[in-house]
Protein backbone atom coordinates (compact mmCIF):
# COMPACT_ATOMS: atom_id res chain seq x y z
CA UNK A 1 0.00 0.00 0.00
CA UNK A 2 0.94 3.63 -0.40
CA UNK A 3 1.04 5.98 2.60
CA UNK A 4 0.95 9.76 2.39
CA UNK A 5 2.67 11.59 5.26
CA UNK A 6 2.12 15.37 5.53
CA UNK A 7 4.98 17.08 7.39
CA UNK A 8 5.00 20.65 8.62
CA UNK A 9 8.01 22.90 9.10
CA UNK A 10 7.78 24.55 12.52
CA UNK A 11 9.97 26.42 14.99
CA UNK A 12 11.92 23.79 16.95
CA UNK A 13 10.01 22.70 20.03
CA UNK A 14 12.83 23.72 22.36
CA UNK A 15 12.76 27.35 21.26
CA UNK A 16 10.55 30.25 22.14
CA UNK A 17 9.33 32.65 19.47
CA UNK A 18 9.39 36.41 19.96
CA UNK A 19 6.35 38.56 19.50
CA UNK A 20 6.85 41.20 16.81
CA UNK A 21 6.97 44.78 17.99
CA UNK A 22 3.92 45.74 15.94
CA UNK A 23 1.98 43.01 17.76
CA UNK A 24 0.76 41.55 14.46
CA UNK A 25 2.66 38.30 14.46
CA UNK A 26 5.61 36.37 15.74
CA UNK A 27 9.22 36.62 14.73
CA UNK A 28 10.90 33.32 13.95
CA UNK A 29 13.85 34.87 12.08
CA UNK A 30 17.05 33.02 12.74
CA UNK A 31 15.37 30.37 14.86
CA UNK A 32 16.06 26.71 14.17
CA UNK A 33 13.21 25.11 12.24
CA UNK A 34 12.35 21.42 12.54
CA UNK A 35 9.80 18.89 11.46
CA UNK A 36 6.71 19.06 13.67
CA UNK A 37 7.34 16.36 16.34
CA UNK A 38 4.01 14.62 15.73
CA UNK A 39 4.83 14.34 12.02
CA UNK A 40 8.12 12.63 12.84
CA UNK A 41 6.06 10.08 14.74
CA UNK A 42 3.70 9.65 11.77
CA UNK A 43 6.63 9.17 9.42
CA UNK A 44 8.31 6.71 11.78
CA UNK A 45 5.13 4.65 11.90
CA UNK A 46 4.91 4.63 8.12
CA UNK A 47 8.54 3.51 7.85
CA UNK A 48 7.86 0.67 10.28
CA UNK A 49 4.90 -0.43 8.16
CA UNK A 50 7.16 -0.53 5.12
CA UNK A 51 9.80 -2.44 7.06
CA UNK A 52 7.09 -4.93 8.05
CA UNK A 53 6.26 -5.41 4.37
CA UNK A 54 2.82 -3.81 4.75
CA UNK A 55 3.52 -0.51 3.03
CA UNK A 56 5.26 -0.24 -0.30
CA UNK A 57 5.73 3.46 -0.89
CA UNK A 58 5.88 6.47 1.45
CA UNK A 59 5.23 9.92 0.04
CA UNK A 60 6.04 12.92 2.24
CA UNK A 61 4.34 16.24 1.48
CA UNK A 62 4.75 19.70 2.91
CA UNK A 63 2.77 22.84 2.11
CA UNK A 64 4.24 26.31 2.39
CA UNK A 65 7.41 28.24 1.63
CA UNK A 66 10.27 26.93 -0.47
CA UNK A 67 12.17 26.42 2.79
CA UNK A 68 9.88 23.45 3.54
CA UNK A 69 12.23 21.55 1.20
CA UNK A 70 14.54 21.24 4.21
CA UNK A 71 11.81 19.47 6.17
CA UNK A 72 11.16 17.21 3.20
CA UNK A 73 14.86 16.36 3.01
CA UNK A 74 14.69 15.34 6.67
CA UNK A 75 11.74 13.13 5.76
CA UNK A 76 13.69 11.58 2.89
CA UNK A 77 16.68 11.03 5.15
CA UNK A 78 14.49 9.30 7.71
CA UNK A 79 13.09 7.01 5.03
CA UNK A 80 10.38 8.56 2.82
CA UNK A 81 10.58 7.34 -0.79
CA UNK A 82 9.38 10.52 -2.46
CA UNK A 83 8.74 14.11 -1.46
CA UNK A 84 6.31 16.71 -2.76
CA UNK A 85 6.36 20.41 -1.93
CA UNK A 86 3.14 22.32 -2.54
CA UNK A 87 4.67 25.76 -2.62
CA UNK A 88 3.00 29.02 -1.68
CA UNK A 89 3.82 32.28 0.11
CA UNK A 90 0.26 32.53 1.35
CA UNK A 91 -0.02 32.24 5.14
CA UNK A 92 -1.76 28.86 5.28
CA UNK A 93 -4.45 27.83 7.73
CA UNK A 94 -5.59 24.26 8.44
CA UNK A 95 -8.61 24.51 6.12
CA UNK A 96 -6.39 25.54 3.21
CA UNK A 97 -3.76 22.92 4.01
CA UNK A 98 -6.45 20.24 4.11
CA UNK A 99 -7.65 21.33 0.65
CA UNK A 100 -4.12 21.11 -0.76
CA UNK A 101 -3.62 17.70 0.83
CA UNK A 102 -6.94 16.56 -0.59
CA UNK A 103 -5.75 17.51 -4.04
CA UNK A 104 -2.62 15.43 -3.60
CA UNK A 105 -4.48 12.53 -1.98
CA UNK A 106 -6.74 12.34 -5.03
CA UNK A 107 -3.72 12.26 -7.33
CA UNK A 108 -1.70 9.77 -5.29
CA UNK A 109 -4.62 7.59 -4.10
CA UNK A 110 -2.92 6.34 -0.90
CA UNK A 111 -4.62 3.75 1.31
CA UNK A 112 -3.58 5.72 4.35
CA UNK A 113 -2.75 9.29 5.28
CA UNK A 114 -0.70 9.30 8.48
CA UNK A 115 -0.16 12.73 10.00
CA UNK A 116 0.40 14.63 13.24
CA UNK A 117 -2.45 15.35 15.61
CA UNK A 118 -1.34 18.93 16.09
CA UNK A 119 1.20 21.40 14.79
CA UNK A 120 3.13 22.84 17.72
CA UNK A 121 3.04 26.37 16.31
CA UNK A 122 -0.66 26.98 15.62
CA UNK A 123 -1.75 24.25 18.08
CA UNK A 124 -4.85 23.89 15.89
CA UNK A 125 -5.43 20.14 15.88
CA UNK A 126 -7.62 20.34 12.78
CA UNK A 127 -5.98 19.34 9.52
CA UNK A 128 -6.34 15.54 9.76
CA UNK A 129 -10.03 15.66 10.62
CA UNK A 130 -10.68 18.24 7.89
CA UNK A 131 -8.86 16.19 5.28
CA UNK A 132 -10.82 13.06 6.27
CA UNK A 133 -14.09 14.97 5.91
CA UNK A 134 -13.15 16.43 2.53
CA UNK A 135 -12.21 13.01 1.18
CA UNK A 136 -15.22 11.35 2.82
CA UNK A 137 -12.83 8.93 4.53
CA UNK A 138 -12.98 7.64 8.11
CA UNK A 139 -10.68 9.16 10.69
CA UNK A 140 -8.89 8.12 13.85
CA UNK A 141 -7.27 10.94 15.79
CA UNK A 142 -4.70 10.73 18.63
CA UNK A 143 -3.47 7.23 17.72
CA UNK A 144 -1.23 5.46 20.22
CA UNK A 145 -1.33 2.06 18.51
CA UNK A 146 -1.93 1.01 14.91
CA UNK A 147 -2.51 -2.45 13.43
CA UNK A 148 -2.92 -2.71 9.68
CA UNK A 149 -5.11 -5.39 8.11
CA UNK A 150 -5.74 -6.00 4.41
CA UNK A 151 -8.77 -3.72 4.19
CA UNK A 152 -8.89 -2.15 7.62
CA UNK A 153 -6.80 -0.30 10.17
CA UNK A 154 -7.32 -0.98 13.86
CA UNK A 155 -6.39 2.08 15.86
CA UNK A 156 -6.13 2.65 19.59
CA UNK A 157 -6.82 6.29 20.39
CA UNK A 158 -6.00 8.39 23.45
CA UNK A 159 -9.25 9.90 24.65
CA UNK A 160 -10.40 11.58 27.88
CA UNK A 161 -10.60 8.90 30.52
CA UNK A 162 -8.39 6.35 28.77
CA UNK A 163 -8.20 4.56 25.45
CA UNK A 164 -10.62 3.67 22.67
CA UNK A 165 -10.13 1.23 19.80
CA UNK A 166 -11.69 1.76 16.37
CA UNK A 167 -11.59 -0.22 13.17
CA UNK A 168 -11.53 1.92 10.03
CA UNK A 169 -12.12 0.77 6.51
CA UNK A 170 -9.41 1.94 4.11
CA UNK A 171 -8.59 4.43 2.77
CA UNK A 172 -8.46 6.39 6.03
CA UNK A 173 -6.79 9.32 7.77
CA UNK A 174 -4.98 8.72 11.06
CA UNK A 175 -3.40 11.33 13.33
CA UNK A 176 -0.64 10.43 15.76
CA UNK A 177 -0.20 11.00 19.47
CA UNK A 178 3.16 11.10 21.24
CA UNK A 179 3.11 7.54 22.50
CA UNK A 180 2.68 5.80 19.14
CA UNK A 181 6.45 5.31 18.76
CA UNK A 182 9.82 6.92 19.19
CA UNK A 183 11.10 8.30 15.89
CA UNK A 184 14.55 7.33 14.66
CA UNK A 185 17.35 9.69 13.77
CA UNK A 186 18.44 9.81 10.16
CA UNK A 187 21.87 8.31 9.58
CA UNK A 188 24.58 10.53 8.11
CA UNK A 189 24.79 8.67 4.78
CA UNK A 190 21.02 8.98 4.42
CA UNK A 191 21.20 12.68 5.17
CA UNK A 192 23.85 13.07 2.45
CA UNK A 193 21.75 11.08 0.00
CA UNK A 194 18.65 13.12 0.79
CA UNK A 195 20.53 16.31 -0.07
CA UNK A 196 20.75 15.21 -3.66
CA UNK A 197 17.24 13.79 -3.94
CA UNK A 198 14.75 15.39 -6.31
CA UNK A 199 11.75 17.02 -4.69
CA UNK A 200 8.66 17.54 -6.81
CA UNK A 201 7.52 21.15 -6.49
CA UNK A 202 3.92 22.09 -7.28
CA UNK A 203 2.93 25.76 -7.19
CA UNK A 204 -0.20 25.85 -5.01
CA UNK A 205 -1.70 28.59 -7.15
CA UNK A 206 -1.91 26.19 -10.10
CA UNK A 207 -3.96 23.57 -8.29
CA UNK A 208 -7.25 25.47 -8.35
CA UNK A 209 -7.56 25.32 -4.59
CA UNK A 210 -9.21 28.12 -2.60
CA UNK A 211 -6.70 29.35 -0.04
CA UNK A 212 -8.42 32.56 1.05
CA UNK A 213 -7.95 33.05 4.73
CA UNK A 214 -11.06 33.01 6.89
CA UNK A 215 -9.35 34.07 10.06
CA UNK A 216 -7.45 37.31 10.35
CA UNK A 217 -5.06 37.76 13.19
CA UNK A 218 -5.82 41.13 14.75
CA UNK A 219 -3.21 40.96 17.44
CA UNK A 220 -0.75 38.68 19.14
CA UNK A 221 0.39 39.20 22.70
CA UNK A 222 2.30 37.44 25.40
CA UNK A 223 0.17 36.06 28.22
CA UNK A 224 0.23 38.15 31.39
CA UNK A 225 3.44 37.32 33.21
CA UNK A 226 3.02 35.65 36.57
CA UNK A 227 4.07 37.79 39.52
CA UNK A 228 7.34 36.76 41.11
CA UNK A 229 6.79 33.93 43.52
CA UNK A 230 8.19 33.40 46.97
CA UNK A 231 10.37 30.64 48.34
CA UNK A 232 9.28 29.20 51.63
CA UNK A 233 11.57 27.24 53.87
CA UNK A 234 9.17 24.96 55.69
CA UNK A 235 6.42 22.54 54.91
CA UNK A 236 4.17 24.35 57.39
CA UNK A 237 4.56 27.63 55.49
CA UNK A 238 3.71 25.83 52.24
CA UNK A 239 0.62 24.25 53.79
CA UNK A 240 -0.46 27.65 55.08
CA UNK A 241 -0.34 29.16 51.57
CA UNK A 242 -2.52 26.34 50.25
CA UNK A 243 -5.03 26.69 53.08
CA UNK A 244 -5.27 30.45 52.63
CA UNK A 245 -5.89 30.13 48.90
CA UNK A 246 -8.57 27.51 49.33
CA UNK A 247 -10.33 29.54 52.00
CA UNK A 248 -10.43 32.73 49.90
CA UNK A 249 -11.50 31.10 46.63
CA UNK A 250 -15.24 30.88 46.01
CA UNK A 251 -16.49 27.52 47.12
CA UNK A 252 -14.49 27.65 50.33
CA UNK A 253 -12.06 25.15 51.70
CA UNK A 254 -12.43 21.51 50.81
CA UNK B 1 -26.89 35.35 17.67
CA UNK B 2 -28.05 31.75 17.52
CA UNK B 3 -25.63 29.47 19.31
CA UNK B 4 -25.64 25.68 19.32
CA UNK B 5 -23.63 23.93 22.04
CA UNK B 6 -22.66 20.30 21.40
CA UNK B 7 -22.97 18.33 24.63
CA UNK B 8 -20.29 15.84 25.62
CA UNK B 9 -21.58 12.82 27.51
CA UNK B 10 -21.42 9.04 27.87
CA UNK B 11 -25.14 8.41 27.15
CA UNK B 12 -25.83 8.49 30.90
CA UNK B 13 -24.05 11.52 32.33
CA UNK B 14 -23.48 14.95 30.89
CA UNK B 15 -19.72 15.57 31.12
CA UNK B 16 -18.61 18.47 33.29
CA UNK B 17 -16.73 20.15 30.44
CA UNK B 18 -19.99 20.92 28.68
CA UNK B 19 -20.89 23.44 31.42
CA UNK B 20 -18.12 25.98 30.78
CA UNK B 21 -18.84 25.76 27.05
CA UNK B 22 -22.38 26.88 27.75
CA UNK B 23 -21.03 29.76 29.84
CA UNK B 24 -18.94 30.83 26.84
CA UNK B 25 -22.00 30.61 24.57
CA UNK B 26 -23.97 32.79 26.95
CA UNK B 27 -21.45 35.58 26.40
CA UNK B 28 -23.06 35.97 22.96
CA UNK B 29 -26.72 35.28 23.63
CA UNK B 30 -29.07 35.04 26.56
CA UNK B 31 -30.19 31.53 25.62
CA UNK B 32 -28.49 28.81 23.60
CA UNK B 33 -29.60 25.46 22.19
CA UNK B 34 -27.86 22.29 23.32
CA UNK B 35 -27.50 19.31 21.00
CA UNK B 36 -27.29 15.84 22.55
CA UNK B 37 -26.42 13.06 20.10
CA UNK B 38 -26.20 9.55 21.45
CA UNK B 39 -28.09 6.37 22.12
CA UNK B 40 -30.58 6.07 24.97
CA UNK B 41 -29.36 9.42 26.17
CA UNK B 42 -32.59 10.70 27.72
CA UNK B 43 -30.92 11.30 31.11
CA UNK B 44 -28.27 13.45 29.44
CA UNK B 45 -30.90 15.53 27.65
CA UNK B 46 -32.67 16.07 30.97
CA UNK B 47 -29.47 17.12 32.70
CA UNK B 48 -28.79 19.62 29.91
CA UNK B 49 -32.37 20.91 30.03
CA UNK B 50 -31.85 21.80 33.69
CA UNK B 51 -28.95 24.16 33.03
CA UNK B 52 -29.10 27.93 33.10
CA UNK B 53 -29.50 29.68 29.76
CA UNK B 54 -30.67 26.68 27.77
CA UNK B 55 -33.40 27.59 25.26
CA UNK B 56 -34.07 23.99 24.27
CA UNK B 57 -32.33 20.67 24.08
CA UNK B 58 -32.30 18.96 20.71
CA UNK B 59 -31.86 15.24 21.07
CA UNK B 60 -30.81 12.87 18.31
CA UNK B 61 -31.01 9.28 19.46
CA UNK B 62 -30.01 6.25 17.38
CA UNK B 63 -27.94 3.16 17.91
CA UNK B 64 -25.25 4.27 15.50
CA UNK B 65 -24.48 7.20 17.81
CA UNK B 66 -23.77 5.01 20.83
CA UNK B 67 -19.99 5.36 20.49
CA UNK B 68 -19.86 8.90 19.12
CA UNK B 69 -18.08 8.04 15.87
CA UNK B 70 -17.04 11.33 14.28
CA UNK B 71 -18.19 10.31 10.81
CA UNK B 72 -21.77 9.83 12.03
CA UNK B 73 -21.93 12.74 14.45
CA UNK B 74 -20.49 15.22 11.97
CA UNK B 75 -23.35 14.54 9.54
CA UNK B 76 -25.91 15.57 12.15
CA UNK B 77 -24.08 18.66 13.35
CA UNK B 78 -23.27 19.88 9.83
CA UNK B 79 -26.90 19.54 8.82
CA UNK B 80 -28.23 21.35 11.87
CA UNK B 81 -25.61 24.11 11.80
CA UNK B 82 -27.34 26.00 8.97
CA UNK B 83 -29.82 27.47 11.46
CA UNK B 84 -27.12 28.91 13.72
CA UNK B 85 -24.50 31.66 13.75
CA UNK B 86 -22.18 29.77 16.12
CA UNK B 87 -21.47 26.14 17.00
CA UNK B 88 -19.51 25.63 20.24
CA UNK B 89 -17.83 22.40 21.33
CA UNK B 90 -15.57 21.61 24.28
CA UNK B 91 -11.87 21.53 23.40
CA UNK B 92 -11.65 18.00 24.77
CA UNK B 93 -10.66 14.82 22.94
CA UNK B 94 -14.33 14.56 21.91
CA UNK B 95 -14.68 18.11 20.60
CA UNK B 96 -11.25 18.19 18.96
CA UNK B 97 -12.10 15.02 17.08
CA UNK B 98 -15.50 16.18 15.89
CA UNK B 99 -15.23 19.97 15.37
CA UNK B 100 -12.83 20.12 12.41
CA UNK B 101 -14.73 17.40 10.57
CA UNK B 102 -17.87 19.51 10.77
CA UNK B 103 -15.98 22.67 9.83
CA UNK B 104 -14.60 21.06 6.67
CA UNK B 105 -18.04 19.79 5.66
CA UNK B 106 -19.33 23.36 5.91
CA UNK B 107 -16.18 24.89 4.40
CA UNK B 108 -15.51 27.12 7.40
CA UNK B 109 -12.38 27.52 9.51
CA UNK B 110 -12.47 26.25 13.06
CA UNK B 111 -11.35 28.55 15.85
CA UNK B 112 -9.57 26.16 18.20
CA UNK B 113 -9.47 26.19 21.95
CA UNK B 114 -10.62 29.74 22.70
CA UNK B 115 -9.95 31.19 26.14
CA UNK B 116 -11.82 34.48 25.69
CA UNK B 117 -14.48 36.10 23.52
CA UNK B 118 -14.05 39.68 22.29
CA UNK B 119 -17.23 39.87 20.21
CA UNK B 120 -19.34 37.58 18.04
CA UNK B 121 -16.57 37.32 15.43
CA UNK B 122 -13.44 37.77 17.50
CA UNK B 123 -11.85 35.27 19.84
CA UNK B 124 -8.63 34.83 21.82
CA UNK B 125 -6.73 31.58 21.59
CA UNK B 126 -3.30 30.39 22.72
CA UNK B 127 -0.68 29.24 20.22
CA UNK B 128 2.99 28.22 20.55
CA UNK B 129 2.36 26.21 23.71
CA UNK B 130 0.53 29.10 25.32
CA UNK B 131 3.40 31.55 24.85
CA UNK B 132 1.47 33.60 22.31
CA UNK B 133 -2.16 34.68 22.62
CA UNK B 134 -3.77 35.34 19.25
CA UNK B 135 -6.81 37.52 18.79
CA UNK B 136 -8.48 36.26 15.62
CA UNK B 137 -11.47 37.47 13.67
CA UNK B 138 -13.47 35.06 11.58
CA UNK B 139 -15.10 36.12 8.32
CA UNK B 140 -17.03 32.85 7.95
CA UNK B 141 -20.84 32.94 8.04
CA UNK B 142 -20.76 30.26 10.76
CA UNK B 143 -18.26 30.40 13.61
CA UNK B 144 -17.24 26.92 14.60
CA UNK B 145 -15.43 27.16 17.91
CA UNK B 146 -13.89 24.79 20.43
CA UNK B 147 -13.79 26.21 23.96
CA UNK B 148 -11.11 25.45 26.52
CA UNK B 149 -13.20 24.27 29.48
CA UNK B 150 -10.72 25.52 32.09
CA UNK B 151 -11.03 29.08 30.79
CA UNK B 152 -14.71 29.59 31.63
CA UNK B 153 -16.66 28.94 34.84
CA UNK B 154 -19.28 26.18 34.69
CA UNK B 155 -22.84 27.37 34.12
CA UNK B 156 -25.24 27.13 37.07
CA UNK B 157 -28.34 24.96 37.32
CA UNK B 158 -31.61 26.59 36.30
CA UNK B 159 -34.76 26.60 38.37
CA UNK B 160 -36.92 25.27 35.55
CA UNK B 161 -36.48 22.85 32.69
CA UNK B 162 -35.99 23.74 29.03
CA UNK B 163 -38.01 21.75 26.50
CA UNK B 164 -36.45 18.64 24.95
CA UNK B 165 -37.15 18.10 21.25
CA UNK B 166 -36.32 14.99 19.26
CA UNK B 167 -34.58 15.63 15.97
CA UNK B 168 -34.18 13.10 13.16
CA UNK B 169 -31.09 10.92 12.98
CA UNK B 170 -28.66 11.04 10.07
CA UNK B 171 -27.22 8.09 8.18
CA UNK B 172 -24.85 5.47 9.56
CA UNK B 173 -21.77 6.07 7.42
CA UNK B 174 -20.53 2.54 8.08
CA UNK B 175 -16.86 3.36 7.48
CA UNK B 176 -15.65 2.93 11.03
CA UNK B 177 -16.52 0.55 13.80
CA UNK B 178 -16.09 0.86 17.54
CA UNK B 179 -14.13 -2.09 18.88
CA UNK B 180 -13.84 -1.31 22.56
CA UNK B 181 -12.44 0.99 25.18
CA UNK B 182 -10.39 0.94 28.29
CA UNK B 183 -11.52 3.62 30.69
CA UNK B 184 -10.13 2.95 34.17
CA UNK B 185 -12.40 4.01 37.02
CA UNK B 186 -11.52 7.40 38.44
CA UNK B 187 -13.50 8.65 41.41
CA UNK B 188 -11.65 11.95 41.53
CA UNK B 189 -12.91 15.23 40.07
CA UNK B 190 -12.40 15.76 36.33
CA UNK B 191 -8.91 17.06 35.73
CA UNK B 192 -9.93 19.78 33.25
CA UNK B 193 -12.39 21.43 35.66
CA UNK B 194 -11.00 20.50 39.11
CA UNK B 195 -10.48 23.18 41.80
CA UNK B 196 -7.29 21.56 43.05
CA UNK B 197 -4.78 19.52 41.05
CA UNK B 198 -1.89 17.53 42.48
CA UNK B 199 0.53 16.78 39.65
CA UNK B 200 3.62 14.63 39.60
CA UNK B 201 6.57 14.38 37.25
CA UNK B 202 9.51 12.15 36.58
CA UNK B 203 10.96 13.25 39.94
CA UNK B 204 8.57 10.83 41.66
CA UNK B 205 10.81 8.09 40.33
CA UNK B 206 8.36 5.19 40.18
CA UNK B 207 4.76 4.18 39.71
CA UNK B 208 4.68 3.15 43.33
CA UNK B 209 5.99 6.47 44.66
CA UNK B 210 3.62 8.45 42.44
CA UNK B 211 0.60 6.73 43.94
CA UNK B 212 1.89 6.27 47.49
CA UNK B 213 2.91 9.92 47.85
CA UNK B 214 0.39 11.82 45.74
CA UNK B 215 -2.87 10.01 46.38
CA UNK B 216 -3.12 10.77 50.12
CA UNK B 217 -2.42 14.44 49.38
CA UNK B 218 -5.03 14.49 46.61
CA UNK B 219 -7.50 12.71 48.91
CA UNK B 220 -7.23 15.26 51.67
CA UNK B 221 -7.65 18.16 49.21
CA UNK B 222 -10.38 16.56 47.10
CA UNK B 223 -8.00 17.10 44.19
CA UNK B 224 -7.63 15.65 40.70
CA UNK B 225 -4.33 13.99 39.87
CA UNK B 226 -2.22 15.23 36.98
CA UNK B 227 1.11 14.35 35.44
CA UNK B 228 3.81 15.38 33.00
CA UNK B 229 4.45 13.61 29.77
CA UNK B 230 7.60 12.12 31.29
CA UNK B 231 5.54 10.62 34.13
CA UNK B 232 3.04 9.21 31.64
CA UNK B 233 5.80 7.83 29.42
CA UNK B 234 7.30 6.11 32.46
CA UNK B 235 3.89 4.50 33.08
CA UNK B 236 3.34 6.11 36.47
CA UNK B 237 -0.20 6.93 35.33
CA UNK B 238 -2.35 6.72 32.14
CA UNK B 239 -2.13 9.22 29.31
CA UNK B 240 -5.24 11.20 30.03
CA UNK B 241 -3.67 12.61 33.20
CA UNK B 242 -1.15 14.54 31.12
CA UNK B 243 -1.25 18.29 31.58
CA UNK B 244 0.28 20.52 28.93
CA UNK B 245 0.43 21.68 25.34
CA UNK B 246 -0.60 18.29 24.06
CA UNK B 247 -2.47 17.10 27.13
CA UNK B 248 -5.10 18.90 29.15
CA UNK B 249 -5.24 22.57 30.01
CA UNK B 250 -6.23 23.22 33.60
CA UNK B 251 -6.90 26.37 35.63
CA UNK B 252 -7.55 25.25 39.20
CA UNK B 253 -7.42 27.44 42.30
CA UNK B 254 -4.40 25.46 43.45
CA UNK B 255 -1.90 23.43 41.36
CA UNK B 256 0.73 21.49 43.27
CA UNK B 257 3.64 20.49 41.01
CA UNK B 258 5.77 17.76 42.52
CA UNK B 259 9.04 16.62 40.93
CA UNK B 260 8.24 18.57 37.76
CA UNK B 261 10.97 20.56 36.03
CA UNK B 262 8.65 23.07 34.34
CA UNK B 263 9.22 22.52 30.61
CA UNK B 264 7.30 25.02 28.43
CA UNK B 265 5.13 22.21 27.10
CA UNK B 266 4.00 21.39 30.62
CA UNK B 267 3.61 25.00 31.77
CA UNK B 268 1.36 25.59 28.73
CA UNK B 269 -1.30 23.51 30.43
CA UNK B 270 -1.17 24.95 33.96
CA UNK B 271 0.00 28.53 33.80
CA UNK B 272 -3.53 29.81 34.39
CA UNK B 273 -3.81 28.17 37.81
CA UNK B 274 -4.51 30.77 40.51
CA UNK B 275 -1.87 29.45 42.90
CA UNK B 276 1.02 27.33 41.67
CA UNK B 277 2.98 25.46 44.31
CA UNK B 278 6.22 23.73 43.36
CA UNK B 279 8.25 21.14 45.20
CA UNK B 280 11.57 20.32 43.58
CA UNK B 281 15.01 19.43 44.84
CA UNK B 282 16.72 21.55 42.20
CA UNK B 283 16.69 25.24 43.22
CA UNK B 284 17.26 26.22 39.59
CA UNK B 285 14.37 24.21 38.15
CA UNK B 286 12.37 26.41 35.73
CA UNK B 287 9.15 25.50 37.54
CA UNK B 288 10.15 28.02 40.23
CA UNK B 289 9.87 30.79 37.65
CA UNK B 290 6.13 30.22 37.31
CA UNK B 291 5.41 29.05 40.86
CA UNK B 292 3.83 31.41 43.39
CA UNK B 293 5.18 29.37 46.24
CA UNK B 294 8.22 27.12 46.02
CA UNK B 295 9.87 24.73 48.42
CA UNK B 296 13.27 23.30 47.57
CA UNK B 297 13.79 19.82 48.90
CA UNK B 298 13.33 16.10 48.52
CA UNK B 299 9.74 15.25 47.70
CA UNK B 300 10.02 11.92 49.53
CA UNK B 301 10.42 13.83 52.79
CA UNK B 302 8.19 16.78 52.03
CA UNK B 303 5.06 15.08 50.73
CA UNK B 304 4.16 12.99 53.80
CA UNK B 305 4.73 16.05 55.99
CA UNK B 306 2.62 18.25 53.72
CA UNK B 307 -0.21 15.75 53.67
CA UNK B 308 -0.09 15.59 57.47
CA UNK B 309 -0.06 19.36 57.79
CA UNK B 310 -3.04 19.77 55.47
CA UNK B 311 -5.02 17.07 57.24
CA UNK B 312 -4.76 18.96 60.48
C1 LIG C 1 5.81 17.98 20.97
C2 LIG C 1 5.97 17.84 22.46
C3 LIG C 1 4.86 17.97 23.26
C4 LIG C 1 4.96 17.83 24.64
N1 LIG C 1 3.83 17.96 25.39
C5 LIG C 1 3.92 17.86 26.72
C6 LIG C 1 2.77 18.01 27.55
O1 LIG C 1 1.64 18.21 27.07
N2 LIG C 1 2.92 17.92 28.88
C7 LIG C 1 4.15 17.69 29.49
O2 LIG C 1 4.22 17.63 30.73
N3 LIG C 1 5.24 17.54 28.72
C8 LIG C 1 5.16 17.61 27.36
N4 LIG C 1 6.29 17.43 26.61
C9 LIG C 1 7.55 17.02 27.30
C10 LIG C 1 8.28 18.18 27.95
O3 LIG C 1 9.09 18.81 26.99
C11 LIG C 1 9.17 17.67 29.13
O4 LIG C 1 10.04 16.68 28.65
C12 LIG C 1 8.38 17.08 30.30
O5 LIG C 1 7.35 17.97 30.70
C13 LIG C 1 9.31 16.80 31.48
O6 LIG C 1 8.60 16.13 32.51
P1 LIG C 1 9.11 16.17 34.02
O7 LIG C 1 9.11 17.58 34.49
O8 LIG C 1 8.26 15.20 34.77
O9 LIG C 1 10.54 15.51 33.95
P2 LIG C 1 11.98 16.15 34.13
O10 LIG C 1 12.19 17.28 33.19
O11 LIG C 1 12.92 15.01 34.09
O12 LIG C 1 11.96 16.77 35.60
C14 LIG C 1 11.98 16.02 36.78
C15 LIG C 1 12.16 17.00 37.94
O13 LIG C 1 12.06 16.31 39.18
C16 LIG C 1 13.00 16.85 40.08
N5 LIG C 1 13.30 15.83 41.08
C17 LIG C 1 13.95 14.64 40.89
N6 LIG C 1 14.01 13.95 42.04
C18 LIG C 1 13.43 14.70 42.99
C19 LIG C 1 13.20 14.53 44.39
N7 LIG C 1 13.59 13.42 45.04
N8 LIG C 1 12.58 15.53 45.06
C20 LIG C 1 12.18 16.66 44.42
N9 LIG C 1 12.36 16.86 43.10
C21 LIG C 1 12.98 15.91 42.39
C22 LIG C 1 14.20 17.22 39.23
O14 LIG C 1 14.95 18.25 39.85
C23 LIG C 1 13.52 17.71 37.93
O15 LIG C 1 13.31 19.12 37.95
C24 LIG C 1 6.21 17.57 25.23
C25 LIG C 1 7.34 17.48 24.43
C26 LIG C 1 7.24 17.60 23.05
C27 LIG C 1 8.45 17.48 22.21
N1 LIG D 1 1.73 23.28 5.98
C1 LIG D 1 1.61 21.96 6.20
N2 LIG D 1 2.24 21.07 5.41
C2 LIG D 1 2.13 19.74 5.62
N3 LIG D 1 1.42 19.21 6.61
C3 LIG D 1 0.77 20.04 7.44
C4 LIG D 1 0.82 21.44 7.29
N4 LIG D 1 0.06 21.99 8.27
C5 LIG D 1 -0.44 20.98 8.99
N5 LIG D 1 -0.02 19.79 8.51
C6 LIG D 1 -0.33 18.45 9.03
O1 LIG D 1 -1.47 18.54 9.86
C7 LIG D 1 -1.16 18.17 11.19
C8 LIG D 1 -2.00 18.94 12.17
O2 LIG D 1 -1.76 20.31 12.07
P1 LIG D 1 -2.75 21.43 12.69
O3 LIG D 1 -4.11 21.06 12.27
O4 LIG D 1 -2.26 22.72 12.11
O5 LIG D 1 -2.56 21.37 14.18
C9 LIG D 1 0.34 18.37 11.30
O6 LIG D 1 0.90 17.56 12.31
C10 LIG D 1 0.81 17.95 9.90
O7 LIG D 1 0.84 16.53 9.79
Amino acid sequence: MKILVPVKRVVDYQLRVRIREDGRGVDADGLKMSMNPFDEIALEEAIRLREAGIARELVAVSCGLGACQETLRTALAMGADRAVLIETDVQLQPLGVAKLLKWLALREAPQLVLMGKQAIDDDACQTAQMLAAMLGWPQATFASKLLMGAETATVTREIDGGLETLELSLPAVISTDLRLNEPRYASLPNVMKARRAVIEVLPAEELGVDLTSRLSILQVAAPAPRAAGQRVSSVEALAQCVRTKLAEAPGGAT
Amino acid sequence: MKVLVIAEHDNTHLKAQTLPVLTAALRLTSRADVLVIGHRCEAVAEAAAGLDGVARVRKVDAQHYEHFLAENLAMVVAQMAAAYTHVFLPASAFGKNLGPRVAAMLDVAQISEIIDIVDAETFVRPTYAGNVLETVRSSDPLKLVTVRPAAFAPVAKATGMAPIEDAPAGPDMGVSRWVGNDLPQNARPELATARVVVAGGRGLGSHDAYHRLLEPLADCLGAALGATRAAVDANYIPNDYQVGQTGKAVAPDVYIAVGISGAIQHVAGMRDAKLIVAINKDPDAPIFKVADVGLVGDLHEILPQLTDALRR
